[in-house]
């Protein structure tokens, strides 16, 4: 008799089986992608500010032709275009903003189609690619055409307009350090969107408080630079200082839009922060003892190669499953 | 009894059902190093061809004397004859070329292409079938070091076979004359050719499966005609 109210009582309420993910963020892919977009905004302005319009001509060239390159391929394979994602365009602005001031456009457009063809198509698209797409086109940039990715146009107001390097290059072969002033506004030598601090800091620090960007790797990154770049500078102060490790070079921006791309980095919170020190760890070794005067970009991509092992060793556990 | 496959066949097998480069991927270590032209592609290619092909010649004639417990070390033995040959007539009569092959022609000694068609091909067939092979497989890898040498060398240097096929406006990849450039190059090629044959097995699965399907249709409405 018993047993039969249980039933009756079963049935009564619906169960609803479905796979994981059970918990969904509120917003869409579409969404955070033009999050994105909005956050690259002031380095734009700073890009156009510092190095004259021409620059929005190379960032344009760059978005143009990394949209471009997935929708003519998605065609061509007959798969669902999805260009208005925002991802091919994000692609296509971080890597405009990564090369040097008046770079050559055909330059850029091959490397706009490197990043998103190499980098993102061939590995399956959006969320399957391993490596950060704008660094993969920066990186093939940087080995076919070294020289011209080497070339540094001053900004307009440079204070001392006879030295045609990067606060880093200055340092390392130099030997010549630069004020903190400068580094932080974005007065200095360097790739069009990393040399305003203030700038990537006002569009980063929008990503973090809207958590459309995970603020363990940017955090990660920032203790790692501390502990490794500053213990060398306690061991020898002719090494620089932590806080121009942080200043100088594309650290900030590789720290907060590159390294937090969703699909080239770990998912797990602890998997960020050894990602976040790792980044760190390979980018002091750069920095100091290396032959490139700047490594945020090989540190990256460095460890996005590690990302599957470091998601595969920090899964958490089932609940209730027994360690073995 | 195996089905006796024709001698042209064994030849043409090579060319592309087996590439040794394509579909086998054997001998990447010079494929990948020496690619840096086409010139360099089409010498490699030979040198390889020529010691494969008296190899292959030799060991089969001999394969029933071998003991098959130091049979590897009888080939290998055979096999840096011909090396040594190659080495030394390219460096008496081409010393630049040599020059610029540097390690990589005395390491076709070590070249697994070889090895594995000795051990896979050779050691079980007569000696008309294993030169067909040998030629063949050589070919194959003739053809896959030239292309891949030429890609790299118009991209990298602007030129083919030393002449300059690019306009001067065009800056040289210098990234195609470096080992990444190879690997870059080489995956691409592969996965174009992969892309291509399965789009064609694709194909004719749909076009067998549409036939498959029709036909039973087309008695039917016979019968019913009948």
């Amino acid at each position: 008799m018993s047993s039969v109210t249980v039933t009756e009582a079963q049935n009564e309420r619906e169960l609803l089986l479905s796979t994981s993910p059970h918990l969904q963020s509120r917003w869409t892919t579409k969404q955070i992608m033009w999050f994105v977009v909005l956050a690259l905004v002031p380095s734009v302005v700073s890009a156009v500010l510092f190095f004259g319009f021409y620059q929005l001509v190379v960032i344009a060239t760059a978005v143009v032709f990394a949209a471009g390159t997935e929708a003519v391929i998605q065609y061509l394979l007959k798969k669902p275009i999805t260009v208005s994602d925002g991802s091919a365009v994000i692609t296509g602005l971080l890597l405009g903003l990564i090369v040097p001031p008046n770079f050559s456009l055909s330059f850029t457009a091959l490397g706009a189609v490197f990043a998103i063809g190499v980098g993102k198509m061939l590995f399956g698209g959006l969320g399957f690619n391993i490596f950060n797409p704008a660094l993969a086109g920066r990186a093939f940039l940087q080995a076919a055409f070294p020289v011209a990715i080497t070339t540094w146009t001053m900004p307009h107001w440079a204070v001392d307009s006879v030295s045609k390097a990067t606060p880093l290059a200055a340092l390392k072969f130099d030997g010549v350090s630069t004020a903190v002033a400068p580094l932080f506004f974005g007065n200095v030598g360097g790739s069009l969107g990393e040399t305003s601090a203030i700038a990537v800091l006002l569009g980063g620090i929008f990503l973090l408080v809207t958590g459309v960007a995970n603020w363990r790797i940017p955090a990660a990154m920032t203790v790692g630079v501390i502990v490794f770049g500053g213990g060398l500078w306690l061991i020898d102060s002719t090494y620089p200082t932590p806080i121009f490790h942080i200043f100088a070079g594309s650290f900030l921006f590789g720290a907060l839009f590159m390294a937090t791309d969703y699909v080239s980095s770990p998912v797990t919170g602890l998997g960020m922060w050894i990602y976040g020190l790792g980044i760190s760890l390979v980018l002091v070794l750069i920095r100091v003892f290396g032959g490139l005067p700047e490594g945020v970009m090989y540190s990256i991509l460095f460890m996005n190669a590690f990302v599957p092992l470091i998601d595969r060793y920090t899964r958490p556990r089932i609940f209730g499953e027994v360690k073995s | 009894m195996k089905k006796q496959v024709s001698l042209a066949t064994e030849y043409t097998k090579g060319l592309w059902d087996q590439n040794p480069v394509f579909k086998q991927v054997l001998g990447m270590c010079p494929m990948l190093a020496v690619t840096v032209s086409a010139m360099n592609g089409i010498a490699m290619g030979l040198a390889t061809t020529f010691v494969l092909v008296f190899s292959s010649l030799i060991i089969s004639s001999i394969r029933k004397l071998i003991p098959s417990q130091v049979r590897i070390a009888s080939y290998i033995v055979i096999i840096a004859t011909f090396v040594t040959i190659v080495d030394l007539v390219m460096r008496a009569q081409f010393p630049a070329l040599s020059k610029e092959l540097g390690p990589y022609i005395p390491l076709i000694v070590v070249n697994c292409l070889i090895l594995g068609r000795q051990e896979a091909f050779s050691s079980k067939n007569h000696p008309g079938r294993a030169l067909m092979d040998a030629l063949g497989m050589g070919s194959g890898f003739i053809i896959a070091l030239t292309s891949l040498g030429a890609v790299r060398e118009i991209l990298g240097s602007r030129t083919l076979l030393g002449f300059q096929v690019l306009p001067d406006g065009f800056e040289p990849w210098l990234v195609m004359i470096l080992p990444a450039g190879a690997f870059l190059t080489l995956g691409l090629m592969m996965g174009f050719l992969n892309f291509m044959v399965l789009r064609k097995k694709t194909r004719e699965e749909k076009e067998l499966l549409s036939r498959h399907l029709q036909e039973p249709k087309m008695s039917l409405a016979k019968g019913q005609e009948a």
